[in-house]
């Protein structure tokens, strides 16, 4: 029991490692500002495709209104911090705790469905949530919300993707997780040794939900402005070709999703079409020869020399 | 105008824009019956549909009935393509697989489109005298009306293959239970190839009757009427071909209403308010009934 | 006489105006091993689906250990202290033989969400708990040297042998099975069926199983009811229900 905690030390160690060494390549001007956002952002996507990846890997529940969440998380956030002034941390979680719930109230009935039917009530519920900001002239309706104070540096992005990470690797190698992949597995048998599939699945919304409310709020205050347009069904499919591409059901190919689009979207900055294009064919030649995605179940922990290093490594 | 004929109006306007939903929602309604696909990428197909319609017109120089026929032709090739290509090597992979492959097709097509006819919205050119009909204080335009004409004859063409011919009887054999009609003799490739030749073509026609109306296309139209035309296979339940129909007719007559009476900001809304609703309350649709897993 | 676990009185499932099960009369004692058998589509498949909650009773009552179970969800039925085995194999195929029997745990687990997250207090001790009971289970049903491998990667009889392993790990009262000796050869069907009355002597397990192997049943049932068109036509020990006219009917055929 103690290795288990000893390699979440061994796993912060590193985590603070490769922020130092990041943080010292930004001061010293090696990484640009480009770079640098770019940075950001894929700390903040791959909050994003792991908290999905609870939802659509790990418990099988194909939703497709993570920007819809992250959108609640995003606008409670700057309301909090710009017109109430609410210290950040707080702002963050307030947006995370409202995504929360209203993933909560939108799983309750609509968790029932199954398969493509949830991935499009999740699609519609995502998009509900987008008109009704944008009709709200408190937050600034269409034209967006202004004048959001820049609080977001790498430092939080980072910090709040480990314990990020933390949390979600800790959720499903436990009895809860296990719950969870049961339903994936097979829901019936699931029912029959004794799992509340009802509770689970909607837990796994709403853990879900909060994580990408939190990372709604690191997003939006890492701009003047934020608009309802910023978060679209297509965004939601963009995590969605995270966590495919990654592996449905793998922490570690969240990560590798959420890092690998985030970086071919920066390259390919000025060629969207070509960007797009490269998805689409990724995701169709996927499907065909390695469904499960690059990582599949397996943890990055359980391979070769990490395996090594952390004696028996949390399994997933 | 009064509360009454603005209602009137509005229902016109409404059931023009649903006859669009309706020509959509079949082909989405007919493959899903029998593959059990969400095939994600039909909007896309519909806007594939309106620019061979397009250049058909700008370029070849036809009239509009040419156009369509040209479309059609073009655009069911393409669904069968697609089938072809992406959907058929996965027909026995979980049915998630196929739908993510779906997400990638409409993708690429989208994108592929952009690059090239670029991504700058078309004017569609007048194909027919900008003609309106005056009833009273109610105001039916031309455009209205060959969509409903169109819409009305394909409709008829539809059901008499569905209804009468062979290929017809093993498309509804096959939606009934593919293993089953494959004992029988039906060739299911061939059914399915045939379900997304029409699917596609009525798409197509959707598509050009869209430009027709609206004047501007785009390589990224196809999203939300896609997405609303699935709405309407839901309300009219999934896999009957009526079902679709109607289903489209209620979805844009609420669309009409929703932007005539309250916001047109609340439309897209409206729609997948209508989805959850139908979800949840009946996931089989208007015309439906409910099949559950067996343990 | 040892004490009463399950008794079930006139129980009626209608789908549709069809009687899947009508006027169903059942008891089990503690400890007892009892056969339900019948033709195919008697029903016997949907009296298991009523005693585990996944359908409901249009008619009767069933009590498991004093109170009434009907009304209640599947997977609350198992919380009370009822596992089951499935016809068709339904096993978490695309995870570890180890985890598939973990998972059955669940309903033992005391740590909550906090300390799950931030790995405090019970946590190690009941995981660690969960690992060494699991493998010991393991080694009773000889799968201990597969834990690692994918469940569905198993030969099909050791997939048989998993979800009873599967389904003790939640620790029930009363184990339902569902034809275990489904697709098994007479060898493996044998090894079963000390298998069956060893684990109920070990745990001690009250069984009631689904068969259509009639040796086995014959064989290891203390008791037997047969089923026909969602009836009981017979019950009682086996020697009794060998010589019953109905049965012999039933299961031949004609008018013995």
């Amino acid at each position: 029991m103690n290795l288990l905690r000893r390699n979440d030390l061994i796993m912060l160690a590193f985590g603070i490692v490769v922020f130092a060494v990041l943080q010292g390549l930004m001061e010293e001007g090696i990484i640009g500002s480009f770079w640098k956002l770019n940075l950001m952002l894929i700390g903040i996507n791959i909050i994003m495709s792991v908290s999905l990846n609870l939802i659509n890997g790990y418990t099988g529940q194909f939703s497709l209104g993570h920007a819809g969440f992250m959108a609640v998380g995003a606008y409670v956030g700057v309301v909090l911090t710009t017109n109430f002034h609410v210290p950040f941390l707080g702002a963050l979680l307030a947006g995370g705790a409202a995504a929360g719930f209203l993933g909560f109230l939108i799983g309750l009935p609509t968790l029932r469905l199954r398969g493509d039917y949830l991935a499009i009530a999740t699609l519609g519920l995502g998009e509900i949530i987008r008109i009704v900001i944008m009709n709200i002239e408190y937050v600034g309706g269409a034209a967006g919300f202004r004048n959001i104070p820049h609080y977001t540096n790498f430092a939080w992005v980072f910090f709040i993707m480990l314990f990020t990470l933390f949390f979600i690797k800790n959720f499903v190698n436990s009895s809860h997780g296990r719950a969870c992949i049961a339903i994936r597995e097979n829901e019936i048998a699931a029912e029959a040794m004794g799992v509340n599939t009802t509770k689970y699945k909607i837990m796994a919304f709403t853990i879900g939900a909060a994580f990408a409310g939190i990372a709604g709020g690191l997003f939006a205050h890492n701009y003047y402005i934020i608009s309802p347009a910023s978060f679209t069904f297509m965004q939601s499919f963009i995590f969605l070709i995270m966590v495919v591409l990654g592996g449905l059901g793998s922490i570690t190919g969240g990560i590798a999703g959420a890092f690998f689009v985030t970086f071919i979207s920066a390259a390919l900055a000025n060629w969207p079409e070509y960007r797009m294009i490269i998805f689409a064919l990724l995701l169709i030649l996927l499907m065909f020869y390695r469904p499960q995605g690059l990582f599949g179940y397996v943890e990055i922990t359980n391979m070769g020399i990490f395996r090594k290093i952390l004696k028996r490594g949390g399994t997933a | 105008m009064e509360l009454s004929q603005q209602l009137l109006q509005q229902l016109i306007n409404g059931i023009s824009l649903g006859s669009i939903y309706a020509l959509i929602a079949l082909g989405y309604t007919m493959i899903y019956g029998i593959i059990k696909l969400i095939n994600f990428a039909h909007g896309d197909i519909y806007m594939v549909g309106a620019y061979v319609g397009f250049f058909a017109i700008t370029q070849a120089q036809v009239s509009i009935l040419p156009a369509l026929l040209i479309s059609m032709v073009v655009t069911g090739l393409l669904g069968m393509l697609v089938e072809k290509l992406a959907y058929k090597p996965l027909r026995h992979a979980p049915r998630i697989s196929i739908l993510i492959t779906a997400i990638g097709v409409s993708f690429f097509l989208e994108y592929a489109s952009m690059y090239f006819v670029s991504p700058t919205p078309r004017t569609f050119p007048e194909v027919i005298d900008n003609v309106a009909f005056h009833v009273g204080d109610l105001v039916i335009n031309g455009q209205q009306l060959l969509i409903l004409g169109i819409t009305v004859v394909l409709m008829a063409i539809l059901t008499y293959i569905v209804q009468k011919t062979k290929l017809g009887k093993a498309m509804r054999a096959a939606s009934f239970d593919t293993e089953t009609a494959q004992l029988m003799g039906v060739n299911a490739d061939q059914v399915i190839s045939f379900t997304f030749v029409i699917g596609s073509s009525l798409a197509a026609v959707a598509g050009v009757l869209v430009g027709v109306y609206y004047n501007s296309i785009d390589p990224l139209m196809g999203i939300m009427p896609g997405l609303k035309a699935f709405v309407a296979a839901v309300l009219g339940g999934i896999g009957i071909l009526p079902g679709a129909v109607v289903g489209g007719l209620v979805l844009g007559v609420i669309e009409a209403l929703v932007s005539g009476f309250i916001s047109s900001t609340f439309r897209d809304a409206a729609a997948f308010a209508i989805l959850i609703l139908v979800l949840l309350f009946k996931p089989s649709g208007l015309f439906g009934k409910n099949t559950n897993e067996k343990v | 006489m040892a004490a009463e676990l399950m008794r079930v009185e006139d129980v009626s499932e209608v789908f549709g105006g069809l009687k899947a099960v009508s006027d169903f009369n059942f008891y089990i004692n503690k400890g007892e091993l009892v056969g339900l058998i019948g033709p195919n589509g008697a029903g016997k498949t949907t009296v298991f689906n009523l005693f585990t909650g996944v359908y409901q009773p249009t008619t009767g009552t069933i009590t498991f250990n004093g109170k009434s179970i009907v009304g209640l969800k599947p997977y609350q039925i198992t919380q009370r202290g009822i596992a089951r085995t499935f016809q068709n194999i339904r096993l978490f195929s695309e995870l570890s033989v180890l985890d598939n029997v973990k998972i059955a745990y669940h309903c033992h687990v005391k740590y909550g969400l906090l300390e799950t997250v931030l790995r405090m207090g019970r946590y190690f001790q009941e995981e660690k708990e969960i690992e060494e009971e699991s493998m010991k289970l393991l080694s009773v049903f000889k799968l201990d040297d597969k834990a690692d491998e994918m469940a569905k990667n198993l030969p099909y009889g050791a997939q048989r042998r998993l979800e009873i392993a599967r389904a003790l790990a939640a620790k029930p009262k009363l184990l339902l099975l569902d034809e275990p000796a489904a697709g098994m050869n007479p060898q493996e069907t044998k090894e079963l069926m000390d298998m069956i009355r060893w684990i109920r002597k070990e745990f001690g397990l009250t069984v009631l199983l689904i068969e259509h192997d009639m040796n086995l049943v014959m064989g290891i049932c203390e008791r037997i009811y047969v089923l026909e068109y969602g009836m009981v036509i017979a019950s009682g020990h086996p020697e009794e229900i060998k010589k019953n006219p109905e049965v012999i009917r039933a299961y031949l055929g004609g008018g013995a």
